[in-house]
C-alpha cells in the first residue's frame, strides 16, 4: 500500500480542457472519493492515475516515486470498472488468476500447448490457486469458481472484479463508479461491503462516483469536481457543513440546498428580501450575495430569519417528507423544506424560518464567505464555523 | 355512416387466421421457388452421378435411375482422375490461405479498431480502397513477379496473393470495434501485452466472426479456378476445380456420369463443412458490424 501524489495534472481533448492543474495528495490507506456531475473530469483523472490515459503535463507519484514513465501494470495498481470488465470467455477462477499468471509465468509457460511441458508451471499454478482461493473466501465467491461471468448476477460479477483487483495486492485500488450498474438495494449492500473491505485491507482507495450518497457514506475525504477543477477537498462532514462554493453546496446534500439572492446592507449585515438577518459579513467583495439554507434546516414558522413562501406540493419519503414551495417575492425560486411526516400540511402563504448558523453565504462568484452570526438573543458574536 | 361502420367492424378470428395462412403460403411459395431454382443444378449433378450413360440424356428427367450405376461412375472417376490428390491440394491451399489470412488480418483489424496511432484513418481508407480492387487487376504483375522468383507451379504461388485479405481486416475491424474498451484496459492493467490481448482476450469472443469469414474464404478459394489456372500447370498440384477441368477435357470427357460423380466428390467437403458450421456461420453474419 502506498499514498499517491498528483501535481499539476492537465489534460485536454482537442480544444476542450478536461483537467486544469489538479493537485491532490492521497494518504496511505485513505478512502478518497472523486465526486461530481458527469463530464467533470473525475474518470479521466482516475485513468491518468492508472496510466490508461496520459496527462498533457503534471506528474503522478505512487509511494513517493514518479510513475509517469511506467505502463499501467507496472504502476501496481488495480482498477474496478463500472461494467466490471471481466473476461467473458474465462471462468471466475481464471479471471481472478490472470493477473498472477501474467506476472509469474513466462511467455513459454502461457502458450496453449507448450505449457504442459513445464514443470515449474505446475508448482506456480498451485501457488496461484492457493492465493485465488484466499481472496475468493474473503469475498464468498468460491462456490461459483467454474462459472463464466455471463452466468453471474451483477453483485456476483462485482465481487469477482474486486477479487481480480485484490489478488494482486496492489499499491492502490481505483474504482470507477463500481456500483452504478447495480439495483438500488444491492447498491446499499455493496456500499457497506466496500467500506468493510477498505477497513479490513487498509488499502488506499480512490473511488469515482456521481452519487453523492456513496461519496458521503464511504469516504474518508472527498474531492468535489466540476469542469476539470477540484472545487473542494475535505471530509464528508466538512464538505456538507462548510461548502466552499455554491456548486459544491448544490451538489452535496439531498434534496439540493435552497439558494436566495441577498445583499450586504450598511454595517455588513446581510439583507434577504428586505429583511435584515442577524448575520454579518466582512470583506464581501461585492454587495450581491447568495444565501444558502439546506432544506433540512428549514421549518415552518416565523422568526428573525424567515422567508414567506407559497405551498405547492408534498413528496412523501416515508419517515419524512419534502415540502415544495415558491418564494412569494419571486415565484420562480423554488424552496424545499424537509420535515417530519407528522406535521400538518400548510396551506397558502406561510413563513419558513431557519437559524442564522444554518446560513451559508457566498459572494457573487459563488465563493464562500465566512460570516459572523448573532444568536437569537443577540448577545453573542461568534464565527459560524465555531458554533458547530 | 353505415358503410364506415361496416368497414371498421373488427375481422372475425377465422378471417384473421385465413389472412395469416394466405400470407404464410405466399412467402413460402416464393422461398420454395427460389430454393428449387438454386438447388436444381445440384440435384441434376447428384442424379447424373448414379445414372448409366444412356439415361443421362433421356428426354424425361427422373430423380432415381432405372438402373443404379453409382458404383461404376464413382469408381471410374476415382480411378481415372487423382481426385483424392485434388482434394488434398484443395485442403492444403485453402487451409494455408485461411491460417495466414487470420494471423495477419486479426492483429491488423485490432490495431485499426482499438489502438490510437497517427495515420490510422488513412490506413483504414486504404483497406476500404483495397476492397474495391478485383483479383484479376494485379494478376499480371503478380505472375511476372512469381516467375522472376521462380515459384510458379508451387503451393506457395497459389496461396500468396490471398494472404492479405482486406475483406477480413474490414470484417474483423467492425467486429472488434464493438468489443468493450474496459476489458482491454483491464487486461492492460493486469499486465497482458497487446499481442496477448488480441489472441487471449479478444479472439475467443470473435469466434462467430472468424467462423463466418472462414466459410467465405474457404468457399472462395476451394472453388477458385482462375488463379490456380494461371500459376499451376502441374496436375499433381491442381486444386479440385482445376483438376476437374483437366480431366473433363481428356479421359473423362465423354463420360458424364463419371464427371458428375467427380464433381460430387469435390463439392462434398464444402457442403458437409457448411452443414456442420451452419449455426456459427449464421450467428457470425448477424453479429458482425455489417448490418
Amino acid at each position: 500500500m502506498a499514498g499517491l501524489t498528483l501535481r499539476g495534472i492537465r489534460k485536454t481533448f482537442g480544444d476542450t480542457a478536461v483537467l486544469n492543474d489538479i493537485d491532490l495528495d492521497i494518504a496511505d490507506g485513505e478512502f478518497l472519493t472523486l465526486v461530481g456531475p458527469s463530464g467533470c473530469g473525475k474518470s479521466t483523472l482516475l485513468r491518468i492515475i492508472a496510466g490508461l490515459e496520459s496527462q498533457d503535463s503534471g506528474s503522478v507519484s505512487i509511494g513517493g516515486t514518479s510513475v509517469d514513465h511506467l505502463r499501467p501494470h507496472e504502476r501496481r495498481i488495480a482498477m474496478v470498472f463500472q461494467n466490471y470488465a471481466l473476461y467473458p470467455h474465462m471462468s471466475v477462477f481464471d479471471n481472478i488468476a490472470l493477473p498472477l499468471t501474467m506476472t509469474r509465468l513466462n511467455l513459454f509457460e502461457r502458450l496453449p500447448l507448450m505449457r504442459h511441458l513445464s514443470l515449474r508451471r505446475r508448482r506456480i499454478m498451485n501457488e496461484i490457486a492457493r492465493e485465488v482461493r484466499a481472496v475468493a473466501e474473503q469475498l464468498r465467491i468460491e462456490s461459483f469458481f467454474h462459472r463464466r461471468p455471463g452466468q453471474l448476477s451483477g453483485g456476483q460479477r462485482q465481487r469477482v472484479a474486486l477479487g481480480r483487483a485484490m489478488v494482486r495486492h496492489p499499491q492502490a485500488f481505483l474504482m470507477d463508479e463500481p456500483l452504478s450498474n447495480l439495483d438500488a438495494k444491492l447498491r446499499v449492500h455493496m456500499r457497506g461491503e466496500l467500506t468493510e473491505l477498505h477497513a479490513r485491507l487498509g488499502a488506499t482507495m480512490i473511488y469515482v462516483t456521481h452519487d453523492q450518497i456513496e461519496a458521503m457514506t464511504m469516504s474518508d475525504r472527498l474531492a468535489v469536481m466540476d469542469h476539470g477543477d477540484i472545487l473542494q477537498l475535505g471530509t464528508p462532514a466538512d464538505v456538507y457543513e462548510r461548502p466552499a462554493t455554491t456548486a459544491v453546496a448544490q451538489f452535496i446534500g439531498s434534496p439540493a440546498i435552497n439558494l436566495f439572492q441577498a445583499r450586504v446592507g450598511p454595517g455588513g449585515q446581510v439583507e434577504l428580501l428586505g429583511r435584515t438577518l442577524p448575520i454579518e459579513v466582512r470583506n464581501a467583495p461585492t454587495p450581491e450575495l447568495t444565501v444558502g439554507v439546506r432544506p433540512e434546516a428549514m421549518r415552518i414558522g416565523g422568526g428573525p430569519c424567515a422567508v414567506t413562501c407559497r405551498f405547492r406540493r408534498r413528496e412523501n419519503l416515508g419517515s419524512e417528507c419534502i415540502l415544495h414551495f415558491d418564494l412569494v417575492a419571486s415565484p420562480e425560486v423554488a424552496v424545499l423544506c424537509r420535515v417530519d411526516n407528522g406535521i400538518p400540511i400548510p396551506e397558502g402563504e406561510v413563513p419558513l424560518a431557519f437559524e442564522p448558523r444554518d446560513c451559508h453565504v457566498f459572494d457573487n462568484n459563488g465563493r464562500r464567505i465566512e460570516v459572523e452570526s448573532r444568536n437569537a438573543a443577540g448577545r453573542d458574536l461568534r464565527r459560524a464555523s465555531e458554533v458547530r | 355512416m353505415r358503410t364506415s361502420a361496416t368497414i371498421t367492424r373488427p375481422p372475425t378470428p377465422v378471417a384473421i387466421r385465413m389472412r395469416r395462412l394466405v400470407s404464410l403460403a405466399l412467402v413460402h411459395a416464393v422461398l420454395i421457388g427460389g430454393a428449387v431454382f438454386m438447388l436444381l443444378p445440384f440435384v441434376f449433378m447428384l442424379t447424373s452421378a448414379i445414372k448409366p450413360p444412356g439415361e443421362i440424356f433421356e428426354a424425361t428427367f427422373r430423380l432415381w435411375p432405372r438402373q443404379f450405376y453409382g458404383w461404376q461412375n464413382f469408381e471410374s472417376a476415382l480411378s481415372t482422375a487423382p481426385l483424392l490428390r485434388f482434394l488434398l491440394n484443395g485442403l492444403i491451399v485453402c487451409g494455408g490461405i485461411l491460417v495466414v489470412q487470420l494471423l495477419v488480418a486479426i492483429p491488423c483489424a485490432y490495431a485499426l479498431a482499438k489502438l490510437k496511432f497517427p495515420g490510422r484513418p488513412i490506413l483504414f481508407s486504404l483497406v476500404l480502397l483495397g476492397l474495391c480492387i478485383p483479383v484479376q487487376a494485379p494478376s499480371l504483375p503478380l505472375y511476372i513477379a512469381f516467375a522472376e522468383l521462380g515459384i510458379l507451379n508451387t503451393y506457395l504461388s497459389m496461396m500468396m496473393p490471398f494472404f492479405l485479405s482486406v475483406f477480413a481486416i474490414f470484417l474483423f475491424r467492425q467486429f472488434f470495434k464493438s468489443y468493450p474498451d474496459e476489458i482491454i484496459q483491464a487486461a492492460r492493467l493486469d499486465g497482458v501485452g497487446e499481442f496477448e490481448i488480441v489472441w487471449r482476450i479478444v479472439v475467443p469472443s470473435a469466434w462467430p466472426a472468424i467462423a463466418a469469414f472462414s466459410i467465405f474464404s474457404v468457399v472462395a478459394h476451394w472453388n477458385d479456378l482462375y488463379w490456380p489456372l494461371i500459376v499451376v500447370s502441374d496436375t499433381k498440384l491442381a486444386t479440385p476445380p482445376l483438376g476437374m477441368m483437366y480431366f473433363a477435357d481428356s479421359e473423362l470427357g465423354s463420360n458424364y456420369g463419371a464427371l458428375a460423380a467427380g464433381a460430387t466428390i469435390i463439392t462434398a467437403p464444402l457442403v458437409i463443412a457448411f452443414l456442420i458450421a451452419r449455426r456459427h456461420f449464421i450467428a457470425g453474419i448477424t453479429m458482425t458490424g455489417i448490418k
